[in-house]
């Protein structure tokens, strides 16, 4: 069964409209052919009506939608199964919301990082929901720095409704961990092209997010804070999440027009998870295309030029 | 029926307590109780002489205790917000804004400047909590990062004095970004060898614990103060569990490995340069 979000109600009841007919067609032997073409034309239409004029929170909807590729899928695309997944950070323990590996993509030997999130219930629990502990994010460094020792190209994949608020966390110091993965990748000495695939909130995505390259899917948000937890805190309640997720100016769409990120890859119509190898294809032409131009530009440079344009961001007044 | 029935018997209140204190005039510390003076109390730093409980200061009282005879030059006073996202919550981000100037007399969360400490020069970065929340966004992020462009040019060590519930919400992306741009800043600081102590003062959580509070050459933190990345309410939401004792105090983070060392606020300035003399570069 397909999962419809609530502003794809048209999309579903025509769907099952077509799903009747088919039957119809099967079972008594009546003729459709022509009312199902029909209908497949009104649920292509229905679908680019809706999805040409999404809000900012029916977004933040399709990006968290749970049939979204996530990034385990997209490595498996890229890199044709010539991956191998890496595991543990070395000190605590092995962080399964934090994936990552060696791979190549059409000939370009990479490392390959992103937030996991579990594609069913069970899943989704050993994935913490795509919400790594402080050992992800230091096992993020860890394949970091193996990329810069062996002169690999990073690139990273950003999926996670944020970084665990738990008391281990804090005690093996979240904080920390995020704040030292700020630092090492504004500083590391070869190219890093990060996606936001689905939710990049807060620091929990920028802890994998200091690229040359940043860019986000159609579908997808990237802010300070989740729309909801900022509706409770400016608002007192919940309720104002549509409102919140306007002001924060999350989408893509806006990040892009703010500068504060590189550029935006196509989805198919109706998101990503209608058609992933579709978007699989829309990333890794992104990614070859600056693989091929990252790849000229020296150590020093490439870092000097990240720092510069981290540090370019933000908006102030000098009286 | 029973309303309004006094279930325990007797006045409960301690009259000291009762007490109508005129503002200004005297402190009574939130902690113990404890009442004294106000002048006195600013004697002893804003701390409460009975429980060593450290009241939350700004910059204007940094700067007196850790800059000589309280002279400094301040580094780019006048930069201010730009709201470049139109933000509206409950009310006009430019309006909350203008109110906290007028308010606190400050122009944002943060104030930067440069001068002696115990005769040797120092840059010193301090965070205002009055200043909605000590909130992170552009203004904040710029100043401490042209703070640091200071200490790297002019080869000034540099302490950056963190209180703040994190990054600003109503700059958004623009907030977050000033994590990156802050760290980033402090790696170059890193390369050129120019040290930086990271005060942590309560409270210090969200963006500001998972960028430039943490990445100091010394990590150190006033007694007690609430140090950590989740609030401890969201902590207690996710987990829907009570957080043990001491969760999330100095003292914890010290014993889990991510402090120097903890500082009451009478040893702050000799300690600090006791321990910028010590990583001096000779």
């Amino acid at each position: 069964m397909a999962v419809y979000l609530p502003f794809e109600e048209p999309i579903k009841e025509l769907e099952e409209q077509l799903e009747k007919n088919i039957k119809l067609q099967k079972e008594k032997g009546v003729d459709t052919t022509e009312i199902i073409l029909q209908i497949e034309k009104k649920i292509d239409e229905t679908r680019k009506q809706i999805y040409s004029n999404l809000t900012p929170w029916q977004r933040v909807l399709v990006s968290r939608h749970p049939e979204r590729p996530y990034t385990l899928s997209y490595i498996e695309y890229l890199t044709k199964g010539n991956f191998i997944e890496l595991h543990g950070d070395r000190g605590v323990k092995d962080d399964k919301a934090m994936v990552g590996g060696i791979g190549e993509i059409e000939g370009h030997q990479v490392v390959l990082i992103g937030q996991q999130k579990g594609v069913n219930t069970k899943m989704r629990q050993y994935r913490n929901f795509g919400m790594p502990n402080p050992e992800g994010y230091r096992k993020a460094l860890r394949l970091m720095k193996l990329a810069e020792k062996f002169n690999k190209p990073v690139i990273t994949f950003i999926d996670t409704p944020g970084a665990y608020p738990g008391i281990e966390a804090e005690e093996r110091g979240q904080g920390e961990a995020i704040a030292r993965n700020l630092m090492e990748m504004a500083n590391l000495k070869v190219p890093i092209i990060c996606i936001v695939i689905g939710e990049g909130a807060s620091g929990g995505a920028l802890g994998i997010g200091v690229g040359n390259k940043v860019y986000m899917l159609e579908n997808t948000w990237y802010s300070v804070i989740s729309p909801e937890s900022c509706s409770t805190i400016l608002w007192r309640t919940a309720d104002y999440k549509e409102k919140a997720a306007e002001a924060l100016k999350l989408t893509a769409q806006d990040m892009y027009k703010n500068k504060l990120i590189d550029g935006i890859i196509k989805e198919p119509v109706g998101g990503a998870h209608t058609n992933p190898e579709e978007t699989f294809e829309n990333v890794k032409k992104v990614v070859l295309k600056d693989l091929k131009q990252l790849k000229k530009i020296s150590p020093e440079k490439l870092a000097e030029e990240r720092i510069n344009k981290f540090c370019a961001m933000g908006v102030v007044n000098e009286e | 029926m029973g309303w309004f029935k006094r279930l325990t018997e007797g006045i409960r209140t301690p009259s000291k307590e009762k007490k109508e204190i005129p503002e200004g005039l005297w402190y009574k510390c939130p902690k113990c109780g404890h009442t004294v003076i106000s002048e006195d109390f600013e004697k002893n730093l804003w701390v409460c002489e009975k429980c060593n409980y450290h009241e939350r200061i700004g910059s204007k009282e940094y700067f007196q205790i850790l800059f000589d005879d309280n002279k400094f030059t301040e580094l780019n006073p006048n930069l201010t917000s730009a709201d470049p996202l139109k933000f509206v919550d409950t009310k006009k981000y430019v309006d909350r804004i203008k109110a906290t100037q007028k308010k606190t007399g400050l122009k944002d969360a943060v104030r930067t400047a440069t001068g002696k400490m115990n005769g040797d020069d120092v840059v010193i970065g301090c965070m205002d909590f009055s200043f909605i929340g000590g909130s992170m966004g552009s203004v904040v992020g710029e100043k401490i990062a042209r703070a640091i462009d200071y200490s790297i040019e002019h080869k000034i060590p540099f302490l950056m004095i963190s209180k703040s519930g994190g990054a600003r919400m109503m700059e958004a992306a623009f907030s977050l970004m000033q994590m990156a741009k802050t760290s980033a800043k402090l790696a170059l600081l890193g390369e050129a060898k120019v040290p930086y102590i990271s005060l942590l003062t309560d409270p210090t959580t969200g963006g500001v614990t998972a960028s430039f509070a943490m990445l100091g050459d010394l990590n150190i933190a006033e007694p007690n103060a609430l140090i950590g990345f989740a609030g401890p309410r969201v902590i207690k939401e996710t987990i829907r569990k009570d957080l043990p004792e001491g969760f999330q105090t100095s003292e914890f983070v010290l014993e889990h490995g991510f402090l120097d060392y903890i500082v009451e606020r009478k040893d702050l300035k000799d300690k600090i340069s006791q321990s910028f003399n010590l990583l001096k570069i000779k």
